[in-house]
């Protein structure tokens, strides 16, 4: 179990290295989050209390999913995903390695705008703590999110496409952008089944104690859920795509 | 059915020695058959030739063994571990060379050593010296900041190798090791691999390349549409499948007809090249005098003759074919 975690962290670190000035790695999980964010904030004059909380959810959201996309589809494209098959470990760790640079990219991304935050946003933080864990939880879960979607992908040359055909819907039905409280009873089901629903509403609430319309100990709950069973399905998926 | 030399007997007979034990293996793909039901171990410190044509099983065969594609039936063990059970033990004291070069295209050649030997939990203290009495080794020292993607074709094959052998592998399947490579580059390569069986690693070599593999394994399986057709040491395969001995010859002033040739006792076949005529046939000395009665009533003179055994090449298309 040790030394399967320790082993997750060697992959993380090689992927760090390899793909972090990835062209598709910045371009789409850094700086497009944040320009969209500045968008925001120019074309309103400041960041509201309500919007911040979306816009750092989306910023480690893209930042995290990118990542994953760069280092497992372009491996599976070039063969050098199999090596990660020859090493001796589990599926789970090489699903954990993989979320794991991810995850550090997702936490990368996220920095920018919760600077932003910081500075146009007078919001009173209900204990700096709790954001801060609850951005790990949501960027774990973000992860493991863009792992699970980077294995089920099977032509590698359309994965950014399909990455944003999952991800810009979310952007307008995740509470991120606008309040899901709003939305007609079908497009608020259709939310309920998003991870990024119950990421954002769990930062709004560390963000600024407040919440949309999903309560803190659900969106807690639902994502740290999410997050171990994205992980879990992950090895599934490799294990499966084993011919 | 050609399998004279293999009917399941050396695994039982010298189960010890064995490192790799494949009983009924089996692969099917949907409805496509690519394994069927094969048996054969591998010795101990042994240079073991898997040899066949396109689609014949090969690959299908070593993914099996190394984990990277699911057994559909029967049973492989390394090292007395089962594959399919124990694929985490299994993984720890094999090498693997895939066909294709695929080590980490934006590592540069030691990050991709020092990565390599940190999944296989070599000692902190020991990676870096590993890595680059093995960067020495294959000649990379030099290269050893370089990306992976900026590297020549054959240098790459190298650093592939390389990767293989930073746990110290106890067995090391190779697929394909010299595929393009220049001629001084396969020299060097089979310098390294034979000083690897010196020092008792156990070497599962798939290759289409015939030569190479009589020149350097110790013993050979030949498989065909998924079945194993010959398997034996490359003089035993010679022996049981191949004539006599091949006679090339070309007449002065001209050649006798095919069929005048083909007609004379001992022979198996004749081809025509150009102006040679290469004759294949179960009883050398009984052709060569058939050969002088012939040109001595025709008048002819013998304006080349060579005589030689078949080579390893036309071996393995004689197997293949006949199976």
């Amino acid at each position: 179990m040790f030394d399967d975690v320790k082993k997750a962290f060697y992959i993380a670190k090689k992927d760090l290295k390899e793909y972090y000035m990835k062209p598709g790695t910045i371009s789409w999980g850094l700086m497009f989050p944040f320009v969209f964010s500045l968008a925001f904030m120019i074309r309103r004059g400041g960041l509201t209390t309500w919007l911040a909380p979306g816009m750092i959810s989306l910023a480690l959201f893209f930042g995290s999913t990118s990542m994953s996309a760069m280092a497992i589809v372009f491996e599976r494209r070039i063969d050098s995903f199999e090596r990660l098959l020859l090493f001796p470990v589990s599926y789970v760790c090489i699903a954990l390695g993989k979320s794991l640079s991810s995850f550090v990219l997702g936490i990368i991304a996220s920095v920018p705008v919760l600077i932003l935050a910081e500075i146009f946003v007078s919001a009173p933080h209900i204990h700096p703590l709790l954001l801060a864990l609850c951005i790990l939880l949501a960027t774990f879960t973000s992860s493991t999110f863009g792992v699970l979607l980077s294995f089920l992908i099977k032509d590698p040359s359309q994965t950014m496409t399909i990455f944003n055909i999952v991800r810009f819907p979310m952007m307008f039905l995740s509470d991120v952008i606008i309040p899901v409280s709003t939305f007609p009873l079908v497009l608020k089901v259709i939310s309920f089944l998003l991870p990024l629903t119950y990421i954002t509403e769990a930062i709004r609430y560390s963000y600024s104690g407040t919440y949309d319309i999903v309560p803190p100990h659900i969106s807690f709950t639902v994502t740290i859920i999410l997050g171990v069973m994205f992980l879990y399905l992950s090895s599934l998926v490799i294990r499966k795509n084993i011919p | 059915m050609l399998n004279l030399y293999f009917r399941g007997d050396d695994v039982l007979e010298n189960h010890d020695e064995c490192v790799i034990v494949v009983e009924e293996l089996t692969k099917k793909y949907g409805d496509l058959v690519a394994v069927k039901g094969i048996n054969f171990c591998v010795r101990r410190g042994e240079i073991f030739g898997f040899l066949g044509p396109n689609g014949a099983g090969k690959t299908s065969t070593v993914r099996m063994l190394c984990g990277l594609t699911k057994i559909t039936s029967g049973k492989a063990k390394i090292y007395g571990y089962d594959v399919a059970r124990n694929h985490k033990n299994v993984k720890r004291i094999i090498g693997v060379v895939p066909e294709s070069s695929n080590l980490y295209w934006d590592l540069t050649c030691l990050d991709n050593l020092l990565f390599c030997g940190e999944m296989f939990s070599v000692p902190r203290e020991e990676r870096l010296s590993r890595a680059i009495k093995l960067l020495k080794l294959f000649g990379l020292w030099g290269k050893r900041n370089v990306k992976f993607k900026n590297l020549s074709k054959g240098l790459k094959r190298r650093l592939t190798i390389a990767a293989a052998l930073i746990h110290n592998p106890k067995i090391l399947f190779m697929d394909e090791p010299t595929a393009g490579l220049d001629v001084f580059s396969k020299r060097m390569l089979w310098n390294r691999i034979l000083g690897l069986k010196e020092k008792g690693v156990t070497i599962f070599l798939t290759t289409h390349n015939v030569r190479e593999a009589f020149e350097v394994c110790d013993r050979i399986a030949i498989i065909n549409k998924g079945r194993i057709v010959a398997l034996g040491r490359p003089w035993e395969l010679r022996e049981a499948f191949s004539a006599k001995g091949i006679i090339e010859i070309v007449f002065h002033p001209n050649n006798p007809r095919v069929e005048e040739v083909s007609s004379l006792h001992g022979v198996i076949k004749v081809e025509r090249k150009h102006e040679l005529l290469k004759i294949v046939t179960y009883d050398t000395v009984r052709v060569l005098k058939e050969i002088a009665k012939l040109a001595r009533s025709k008048g002819l003179d013998i304006y080349l003759l060579n005589v030689r055994g078949i080579d390893a090449e036309e071996l393995f298309i004689k197997i293949v074919g006949d199976s």
